[in-house]
């Protein structure tokens, strides 16, 4: 018989924390196969050693910041790099506005496309669509702002500012002379970007669960659709609340598009004509051209609020989607 | 009901088509050899193309997947064959929260610890943000295609007397392949197409150049600074690259499509 590669077991002696304790050693019996786990186990550890390293960097760098203005930077409206005053409230107002304007449009349509590919669509459609919906998640950022720029905005300012200007013209929020980049475009092209992710997350929780629920109702007389409303969307309600703000994390971070349509203007206004500012369009855009350590500084804590933001909103996220789904890949191949 | 979820699917679908459709309307006219082989000219000036910028995305793409694949895979790898203690849940939510942070926060990670170290834009900090954004990406689908590797197959080759990284990697992670390439082929399609990141890093060049250690231009930085400009020749260029751009999304998501279908749909 030819040598076997492992070391011969030890002859057996029959009790049982003899027996647990032989296959914890049979584990590392071999020196190679314990060095595999140490390069995986060092490989797997640099990720959550990435996240600390930007977070430290992140706070390291607007420390001189911090340190100036404090919490009065949340709040405070002026942005005066000659004076060196700064303050981030018109970018925090934006990103969260335009995110909540893009979170109002795409949930109706991403829930919608959900239920749509996982109870009402014909087998032989489900697919092409669902792909459809991936390929939308797999556009660049830079091209949406492009279409943005010389599609979308044209459209909303020939085809619909002007009758929503009719209707609603009379409340602050859609006064104001349309120039086209504007919180308005901001938030419909989030709202674009961000449907294919809540639509993907949203089939994955709708998709696990269980098939009991939609039967049952089905069988006490339920419409197809009642059965959905009432049965399998209260099940998967967590899950679907998840998707949601995970979507919401991905805009929140959204800069390129973002910073092509939005104007790019550090104020606050009621209206949504008017342009605005978000956190991550203005790191784009004066990064590089920050002239002092101070205002180089500001900019990191602007980045530190952001990314302290999406942090948390995506924890919450993804513990939301996992007491559904389980802990598995939810969405992976859109994300 | 159905008809009213049926029309909200059809918006989305409609939205996707629009914005392809113009993406070719636009940029297929301006699409022609000088575009893929000459550099940017001066605005005004009719020709020029993106040589720089297409030659730029292969090399950061390229080498993002030479610094990030491995530390994806390996990460992925653990996960799935000792990650279910304590230490693998902890990796498994820092890789998804990593997922959704922002791409710009990232741009500015990379440049702390290396434009600034370095005193110079590079394409190799542009390469190295671009790694960090696709390995939580990577690690989490190959998890999910290692962990769809019957066990069966493992206790055999365990039985036979492979060592538990041999089988790991001779056995599981070889018969995962096709599906951890389709991850890495969905991730290259994601950065292939970031801008962000690359905004501080590689900051970008005019001329076409291939050593790391100068700042690069890619497609996505060339579509980002032709669009904001005003000149109407560089906006035919910028929808152009866009064109260009999509397509390299577009054929790498299809041919990792296709991968896991031919897997699916095959007999194992």
């Amino acid at each position: 018989m030819t040598a076997l590669p492992i070391e011969p077991i030890p002859p057996a002696t029959d009790t049982g924390a003899d027996r647990d304790e032989r296959w914890r050693a049979f584990r590392s019996v071999n020196s190679s196969d314990r060095w595999y786990r140490r390069v995986l186990t060092a490989l797997a550890l640099t990720l959550p050693a990435l996240l600390l390293l930007v977070g430290l960097g992140l706070t390291v760098s607007a420390w001189p910041a911090l340190e100036r203005f404090g919490l009065h930077f949340v709040w405070s409206s002026v942005w005066d790099p000659v004076a060196e005053v700064y303050g981030a409230a018109p970018m925090i107002y934006g990103t969260l506005v335009s995110s909540a304007l893009a979170l109002v449009i795409a949930v109706p349509l991403a829930l919608g496309v959900a239920i749509f590919l996982t109870e009402f669509a014909p087998r032989w459609i489900r697919q092409p669509v669902a792909f459809v919906i991936e390929l939308l998640a797999a556009i660049p950022s830079v091209v949406y702002g492009l279409w943005g720029i010389f599609v979308l905005i044209p459209f909303l300012r020939t085809a619909v500012v002007p009758p929503l200007r009719a209707a609603l013209g009379w409340t602050p929020f859609f006064s104001g002379v349309f120039y086209g980049a504007s919180m308005l475009a901001g938030g419909v092209i989030l709202a674009i970007m961000i449907v294919p992710y809540i639509a993907a997350v949203s089939r994955e929780v709708l998709l696990a669960v269980p098939a009991h629920q939609r039967e049952a109702a089905l069988g006490l007389g339920a419409t197809r659709w009642e059965a959905v409303w009432g049965a399998v969307m209260p099940y998967g309600r967590s899950g679907i609340i998840g998707a949601v703000i995970l979507g919401l994390g991905r805009a929140l971070g959204e800069t390129m598009a973002v910073t092509m349509v939005i104007g790019n203007r550090h104020d606050i206004a009621t209206s949504f004509l008017q342009p605005a500012y978000t956190m991550a369009a203005a790191v784009a855009n004066e990064f590089t051209e920050a002239t002092t350590a101070m205002y180089l500084s500001a900019l990191f804590d602007v980045g530190l609020i952001l990314f302290v933001i999406t942090v948390i909103v995506n924890a919450l996220a993804r513990l939301l989607v996992w007491r559904v789904a389980g802990n598995a890949v939810v969405g992976s191949r859109a994300l | 009901m159905t008809g009213l979820v049926a029309a909200l699917a059809g918006i989305a679908v409609l939205a996707l088509l629009l914005i392809l459709g113009n993406l070719v309307v636009k940029g297929a006219s301006s699409i022609d050899w000088d575009f893929f082989v000459k550099t940017p000219v001066s605005p005004g000036q009719p020709g020029g193309g993106v040589a720089n910028a297409i030659v730029g995305t292969i090399i950061m793409v390229g080498m993002a997947c030479v610094i990030g694949l491995p530390v994806a895979i390996g990460a992925g790898l653990y996960l799935a064959e000792y990650g279910s203690g304590r230490l693998g849940w902890v990796v498994r939510f820092v890789a998804d929260v990593m997922n959704g942070t922002p791409s710009i926060i990232i741009g500015i990670f990379a440049w702390t610890w290396l434009v600034r170290p370095m005193g110079h834009f590079s394409a190799i900090a542009g390469s190295v943000a671009l790694a960090i954004l696709m390995a939580p990406m990577i690690a989490r689908t190959t998890e999910e295609m290692v962990r769809l590797v019957p066990h069966s197959l493992r206790e055999a080759a365990l039985a036979l007397g492979y060592p538990r990284w041999r089988t790991s990697l001779r056995v599981v992670a070889r018969t995962a392949l096709p599906g951890i390439v389709t991850g890495a082929l969905v991730g290259i399609a994601r950065i292939a197409g970031e801008t962000a990141p690359l905004l501080f890093t590689a900051l970008g060049n005019l001329n076409l150049t291939t050593r790391l250690s100068q700042p690069m231009q890619s497609l996505s930085l060339q579509i980002y600074a032709y669009g904001e400009s005003p000149f109407d020749e560089w906006h035919r260029l910028a929808w152009a690259s866009a064109l260009v751009l999509m397509t390299l999304v577009l054929v790498l998501s299809l041919v990792a499509r296709w991968a896991t279908r031919a897997r699916h749909g095959g007999a194992r």
